[in-house]
C-alpha cells in the first residue's frame, strides 16, 4: 500500500473531524458532570465497582451484549435485533477493521490518525501486492453490507412497524429526524465514495463491482471528491446534533451499565443516575405498547419515553402531569432494552414538589398496637404442631381491610395448618408506608416504617405474614426486621402444602393468575402462586403474563387517574387475562381483587380464597379415609 | 355551678368572616369537592381516624366554612393509603384532593 497525497490531507475530513472532537469532547464533560452529581458514597461504590474484577467483567459483558448485539431486542423480536445489532456492530466492526488497516499499511501517522482509519480509501492507494490486504477489504465490504442492510430495515420499519413487532412508535422531534436521516445517509455515501476510489486504493466484492458496473460514472474521478465530502459531512452533522437527540444513547448507556451494576440507585431526581437514565432512552418506543394506559390514545404521550424526552427540555409542568398520572406498574422498566427504570424516575420526580402541610404520625402510640397483635392464638390442629412451629403475624395491611373474604380465607388456612398466629391489624392498623412513599413523601412513609418496625418487633413473631403485595414490596425494600421472616401469602400456602400441612383435593377447574404489578415485578414472585393453582386445578396462562403482566389499573401509583378513567384499563386486562378462557381469574392482590371484580364476567378470587374451598388440614383427611 | 349539662356554644358559621380564597383555589384545582355528597364511607374506612379523627367528610366540610385549623389537625395522620378513593361512592379522587390540600394549606404556626 503507498500513500496517494504527500500532505495525507484533504479538507473534505474537517467535518467529520470536528464532529467527532465535539461529540468526545462533549460525551467526556457530561460524563464527568454526571459522576460528580452522585452522591460521595456512589461515587466510591463507582470506583470500587471499576477496580473490582467481577464486576469489570460483567461491566464489558453487558456493555458488549447489550450496546452492540442489543440481545434484549433479539429476544422481543428476531426482526429488530438484527436491525440494530447490524448497525451498531457492523458499525463497530468498520471503525475496528479501519484501525486495523491503519495500523498494518501506515506508520507516522501524527494528527493524520484522527481521520485516516474512516477515510482510509480515500488516502491510501492499492500497489500490486495486495493479497494480505484482501482479507481486510473483504471484511470492509462485508460489514458495510451488514450496516447498509440494517439501515434497510430501519428505514421499513419507519413505515411498517409492526411487522418489528412494535404495534406504535415514538413520534421523533425535530432534531430526532435531522439525526435520523444523516445516519441513515452516512454508509450509502460511505459505499458510493469508497466505489469511486476502488479502482485505485482496491475493494472487495461490493465496491470493486459496483466500480465495474457503473464505470462510465464512478471511474470519473471528477466525481469522487463530492462524494467523499457528502460521506464526511453526514458524519459531521450526525456527530453534531448527536448529543441534542435520542442518539445520545450510544455513548450514554456505556455509562449507565456500569453505573447500574455498581448498584447505585435513583436519589435525585434530576442530576446523577436520574440523568444517564434519562440521556441513555433510546426513544425506542417499546415502553408505548407495554403501558397498560395505553389502551387510550390521550395517554400515549404520558409513557417514559415522553417523560425522558420532557425531563430534557425541563418542561416542568408536562414532567408534573407525566409522572402524576402513571400507575406505577413498572411494566416498562421490565421491558426497557436500556434499563431506564420509568417506575422509580417518576417517584423522584414526585419526590420534589413543594408541600406547605406535611402529616406527621410522631403522635402515634404504639404501645397499645403492641398489645392487640401479642396474642398468639394457637392452631387447633394439634396433630401437626410437631412440625417447627413459628409464630406467624398477620399483617392484612388496608387494602386487605376493604376485602375481608381475604383476611378471614387466610386466617382459616392458619388455622387449619395447625400455625400460632396473631392478627396485627385486627382493629385498623397503620399504613405500611408504600401510598405514600409512592407519592414521593419519603420523610413521611420513614416515619411510618419506624412505627410499623417497633410493632413488629415487639411483637414476639418469627414470621410476618402479607396479604398484599404493595406492602410485601415496601417491607421487603425498606424494613430491617432482624430475625423475622417477611412472607406474602402466595409463598406461605406453597410451603403449606409442599411440607404437607394442609391437602388439597384437585379438581378441573380451570384458573388463570393474574400477576400482580408489586408481587410479580415488584418482587420477582412468580413460580411459587403458579404452583398453588397447579394443585388445586387446571391453570391456564394469559395472553401476557409474568413480567409483562397488564396492571389492573387500579393501582395506587397513579396520583391523578380518576375512577372513570381507569376503566378501559381494566377492561384490557381482563380480555388479556380470558384469552384462554378460564372460569376463574385468580389474584393475589387485594386492590386487584376489587378493581376486577367490578367489570369481570366471571368470578374473581384470592388465591386465598381458592385455597380455603379446597383445602382440608392434612390430618384430618387421613382421619377420614 | 354544673349540672352535668349545659347549653352548647353556638355552631354558626358567619361566612362574610371566613376567607375562602385558598378553598377556591383548591376547587379550581379539584372541581371534584364539589362531587362530595358527605356519605361518609371515607371515614368509615380510614385507619387515620383512630388516632387524628380523620375524616375527609369532616374536612372538606371544615374548609368550605374557612375552619382551617380543625382541618388540618385531622389531617395529621393521613397516611394515603387511598382505602377513601377505592369506596368512595363518587369516584372523587381523594389522594389527589389530600394531595393538593397539602399543597395548598398551610399550618399556622403559632
Amino acid at each position: 500500500m503507498r500513500e496517494r497525497f504527500l500532505t495525507g490531507y484533504n479538507d473534505f475530513v474537517l467535518p467529520f473531524v470536528c464532529g467527532m472532537l465535539f461529540v468526545i469532547i462533549y460525551c467526556l464533560a457530561g460524563m464527568i458532570r454526571i459522576i460528580m452529581q452522585l452522591p460521595v458514597q456512589d461515587r466510591k461504590k463507582f470506583f470500587l465497582s471499576l477496580i473490582t474484577p467481577k464486576t469489570l467483567i460483567k461491566d464489558i459483558k453487558d456493555i458488549f451484549l447489550k450496546c452492540l448485539i442489543h440481545v434484549d431486542l433479539w429476544k422481543r423480536n428476531k426482526l429488530l435485533g438484527y436491525m440494530h445489532s447490524s448497525i451498531a456492530f457492523g458499525w463497530f466492526m468498520l471503525i475496528v477493521v479501519g484501525h486495523i488497516e491503519v495500523i498494518l499499511y501506515t506508520s507516522n501517522l501524527g494528527a493524520k490518525a484522527l481521520y485516516y482509519p474512516i477515510f482510509f480509501r480515500y488516502f491510501v492507494a492499492e500497489t500490486e501486492s495486495t493479497m494480505r490486504g484482501s482479507l481486510i477489504f473483504f471484511l470492509m465490504d462485508f460489514f458495510l453490507l451488514v450496516v447498509l442492510s440494517g439501515i434497510v430495515l430501519a428505514i421499513i420499519k419507519r413505515v411498517r412497524s409492526r411487522l418489528f413487532g412494535m404495534r406504535r412508535t415514538t413520534n421523533p422531534s425535530f432534531l430526532d429526524l435531522v439525526g435520523l436521516y444523516s445516519l441513515w445517509s452516512i454508509f450509502p455515501l460511505r459505499l458510493l465514495a469508497e466505489s469511486f476510489t476502488a479502482d485505485i486504493s482496491g475493494g472487495s466484492f461490493l465496491t470493486k463491482s459496483l466500480n465495474y458496473v457503473f464505470t462510465e460514472f464512478l471511474s470519473n474521478h471528477a466525481n469522487m471528491l463530492p462524494a467523499w465530502w457528502a460521506y464526511s459531512c453526514a458524519l459531521g452533522i450526525f456527530f453534531f446534533v448527536l448529543p441534542f437527540t435520542r442518539y445520545m444513547h450510544i455513548p450514554t448507556e456505556i455509562l449507565l451499565i456500569p453505573l447500574r451494576n455498581a448498584g447505585i440507585r435513583i436519589v435525585n431526581a434530576r442530576k446523577g443516575l436520574a440523568k444517564a437514565q434519562v440521556y441513555a432512552c433510546p426513544s425506542c418506543g417499546v415502553c408505548i405498547d407495554a403501558c397498560p394506559m395505553g389502551v387510550q390514545k390521550g395517554n400515549i404521550k404520558d409513557t417514559t419515553v415522553y417523560l425522558n424526552r420532557q425531563i430534557k427540555r425541563n418542561n416542568e409542568t408536562r414532567i408534573e402531569e407525566i409522572s402524576d398520572k402513571c400507575l406505577l406498574c413498572g411494566k416498562c422498566t421490565a421491558v426497557c432494552p436500556v434499563g431506564v427504570e420509568g417506575d422509580k424516575l417518576r417517584i423522584a420526580q414526585r419526590s420534589i414538589r413543594k408541600y406547605s402541610y406535611s402529616p406527621d404520625y410522631s403522635n402515634i402510640d404504639v404501645a397499645a398496637e403492641i398489645n392487640a397483635c401479642n396474642n398468639f392464638v394457637s392452631g387447633d390442629n394439634n396433630n401437626v404442631s410437631s412440625i417447627e412451629n413459628k409464630k406467624v403475624l398477620y399483617f392484612a395491611g388496608c387494602m386487605t381491610a376493604l376485602t375481608p373474604a381475604i383476611r378471614k380465607t387466610t386466617v382459616s388456612i392458619l388455622s387449619k395448618a395447625g400455625i400460632s398466629y396473631s392478627m396485627m391489624d385486627k382493629d385498623g392498623g397503620i399504613c405500611c408506608g408504600r401510598p405514600i412513599f409512592m407519592a414521593g413523601r419519603f420523610d413521611q412513609a420513614k416515619q411510618l416504617v419506624e412505627k410499623n418496625t417497633e410493632i413488629i418487633m415487639n411483637s414476639g413473631a418469627d414470621i410476618l405474614l402479607l396479604t398484599c403485595p404493595i406492602c410485601y414490596k415496601i417491607f421487603r425494600e425498606k424494613y430491617t426486621l432482624p430475625g423475622i421472616e417477611i412472607i406474602h401469602h402466595t409463598e406461605f400456602i406453597e410451603r403449606l402444602i409442599s411440607s404437607g400441612r394442609i391437602k388439597i383435593s384437585k379438581d378441573t377447574t380451570r384458573y388463570v393468575f393474574h400477576d400482580p404489578c408489586e408481587l410479580g415485578r415488584g418482587c420477582g414472585v412468580y413460580e411459587q402462586p403458579r404452583k398453588v393453582l397447579a394443585s388445586a386445578g387446571n391453570l391456564v396462562e394469559a395472553a401476557k403474563n409474568r413480567q409483562e403482566s397488564i396492571c389492573c389499573g387500579g393501582s395506587l401509583g397513579s396520583l391523578t387517574l380518576g375512577f372513570d378513567k381507569r376503566r378501559a384499563m381494566t377492561e384490557n386486562a381482563l380480555a388479556n387475562l380470558v384469552s384462554d378462557d378460564p372460569d376463574r381469574i385468580v389474584t393475589a392482590c387485594p386492590l386487584c381483587l376489587d378493581t376486577f371484580a367490578r367489570y369481570s364476567d366471571r368470578p374473581v378470587e384470592d388465591i386465598s380464597q381458592v385455597i380455603d374451598r379446597v383445602s382440608v388440614p392434612a390430618d384430618k383427611k387421613r382421619n377420614d379415609n | 355551678m354544673d349540672f352535668g349539662f349545659r347549653i352548647s356554644p353556638s355552631s354558626a358559621v358567619n361566612l362574610d368572616n371566613v376567607d375562602l380564597e385558598k378553598f377556591e383555589e383548591l376547587h379550581r384545582i379539584e372541581p371534584d369537592v364539589y362531587k362530595c355528597m358527605a356519605c361518609g364511607s371515607c371515614s368509615a374506612t380510614c385507619p387515620a381516624a383512630r388516632f387524628s379523627g380523620m375524616s375527609l367528610r369532616k374536612v372538606i366540610l371544615a374548609l368550605q366554612r374557612g375552619k382551617e385549623k380543625e382541618a388540618l389537625a385531622m389531617m395529621k395522620n393521613c397516611m394515603l393509603c387511598g382505602k377513601c378513593t377505592m369506596v368512595c361512592p363518587r369516584g372523587i379522587n381523594t389522594r389527589h384532593l389530600i394531595l393538593s390540600i397539602c399543597r395548598i394549606y398551610k399550618e399556622e404556626t403559632k
